[in-house]
């Protein structure tokens, strides 16, 4: 399978701040899953941005097979435009595309469906939960069509109920369309539930420390939580995690 | 809000006035020196037409102004939002105008006018004044926006019309109302200030009825003046008010 995104040897260094990232190598093949999960300040959030073109690597060499229009992103926050109703924040990125305004409002009003959020196409982002501005934000990021996703810690400011059910309807959504999807966490659990590959990264400047791949359908079955797979692959990932911080460990910048 | 708390300003007012009318009978303190609260009323009254007339013309300079300083502001916040070498340039000369007082400058403008037009330098000065606060106001608000929205443009490739239009202007909306309600209110105290250095009848507001009237020692009518410009001056901050909590329950959506 060809990769629908790569990183070879990348390195970011930010004036005045040092090295932020690499070197880092990381490969993403289509339709897959990947969870990136590292501290806080290992540089996944500038991995990710890497990957959306938002940024060039002071070394080394970005490729993405997907084109910035198939390339869709979605923040820790939801990142919803106040002034504007759900359907028109789901719809931004159609018009600023050129697609026609009724013809983007009409794919919004889809999107938002397949979320979940049909009755709330002309609801403001302040009248939205928490989840269901996530899900609003979900279905801005997925109204293009992407073929590359890239999810920010999407789930990190919801509620433990909420996020277990947005990870299984994200789950559902990617059965659809399988487009390939960076998930940036620093939760073991949501990162063995999400993703088929689990790569853990060293605190900043961030390399990979291993990777567990999750061998397990998806959508995930019932129960999955509490299986002895998912037990020992978010415990190996805890120890690398651990082994990767914890004192002795190599590049650690305080 | 208790009954007594509701009432309260009235009541105090209430009490000011007749100890004021009380002392003033008691004291047999001249009326060109302080007239008791009757006398007020009934120069209020027997000026009611001319005062009416003078609040207008005061209230259509500040407008004018407001209007003015409004255009001249967001074209020059514009400017200031496209390049950071027009925002250097730019910030001193503006600085430099809000601080130097208008009183200063206001000869200058008188003489600029004209004899005959003491209401051109009068609406000029007014702008002067009301021009900072929108001015920075924008500024503020055209650089305000949410970054993460910023870096989703960024990816969705808008176009630089489409970032100001579809991001930045409407990100800036609460920064805009705000500086105009500071605005309104300056507007009216310079176009008053610079009435009284115009010195002349040739405008016709409020600050030459309050002149016009202590120069006659007719303290009374001075008052009067007074009264009508502070209700004057209150209305337009309530207006104001009341625009700017429509304006930010539009933007936020409730």
């Amino acid at each position: 399978m060809t990769a629908v995104a790569s990183l070879t040897g990348v390195e970011v260094d930010y004036p005045g701040r040092g090295k932020a990232l690499g070197p880092f190598d990381l490969s993403l093949a289509e339709g897959e899953i990947v969870a990136l999960v590292g501290p806080s300040g290992c540089g996944k959030s500038t991995a990710l941005r890497l990957l959306a073109g938002l940024e060039g690597p002071t070394r080394g060499e970005v490729r993405r097979a997907a084109g910035r229009g198939e390339t869709s992103v979605v923040f820790q926050s939801p990142t919803l435009a106040p002034w504007l109703s759900a359907g028109a924040n789901v719809a931004l990125p159609l018009e600023l595309a050129g697609v026609a305004r009724d013809e983007a409002r009409r794919r919004a009003a889809d999107a938002l469906g397949r979320v979940g959020l049909a009755g709330a196409v002309s609801a403001r982002p302040a009248q939205l939960s928490g989840g269901m501005a996530m899900r609003a934000s979900l279905a801005r990021a997925l109204v293009t069509g992407p073929k590359l996703l890239l999810l920010d810690e999407p789930f990190a400011a919801l509620d433990e109920i909420t996020r277990r059910v947005l990870a299984d309807d994200l789950l559902a959504l990617w059965r659809q369309a399988r487009p390939a999807i960076i998930f940036v966490t620093h939760n073991v659990e949501e990162a063995v539930y999400m993703a088929g590959r689990v790569i853990v990264m060293t605190p900043g400047p961030g390399r990979s420390a291993g990777e567990t791949v999750i061998d397990a359908p998806v959508p995930r079955p019932p129960g999955f939580r509490v299986t002895a797979l998912f037990r020992e692959a978010a415990e190996a990932i805890s120890e690398r995690l651990a082994g990767a911080t914890g004192p002795g460990a190599t590049g650690v910048a305080a | 809000m208790s009954r007594l708390a509701y009432l309260a300003p009235a009541l105090l007012i209430g009490a000011i006035l007749v100890v004021w009318q009380v002392a003033c009978a008691v004291l047999h303190t001249p009326e060109y020196l302080l007239p008791p609260p009757t006398a007020i009323a009934l120069a209020l009254i027997r000026n009611a037409p001319i005062l009416a007339l003078s609040a207008w013309r005061t209230l259509a300079m500040a407008l004018e102004a407001l209007i003015a300083a409004s255009l001249f502001a967001a074209l020059l916040a514009f400017l200031v939002s496209l390049s950071r070498t027009l925002d250097r340039a730019i910030r001193p000369l503006a600085v430099a105008l809000q601080v130097t007082p208008v009183v200063a400058i206001a000869p200058l403008f008188v003489i600029w006018a004209g004899v005959d037009h003491p209401d051109r330098a009068i609406v000029a000065l007014a702008a002067i004044v009301a021009f900072f606060p929108i001015f920075s106001g924008a500024v503020r608000g055209l650089s305000s926006a949410d970054p993460d929205l910023e870096r989703l443009f960024d990816l969705y490739d808008a176009r630089g019309l489409q970032r100001l239009t579809r991001l930045r202007l409407p990100s800036a909306v609460p920064f805009i109302v705000e500086g105009l309600k500071v605005a309104s209110g300056l507007a009216i105290i310079g176009a008053v200030v610079a009435e009284f250095v115009a010195g002349s009848g040739g405008a016709e507001g409020l600050a030459w009825r309050i002149l016009e009237a202590g120069n006659r020692l007719r303290t009374a009518e001075m008052f009067a003046a007074i009264v009508t410009l502070a209700l004057m001056a209150a209305v337009v901050h309530l207006a104001f008010q009341a625009l700017e909590r429509r304006a930010l329950v539009w933007w936020r959506g409730r």
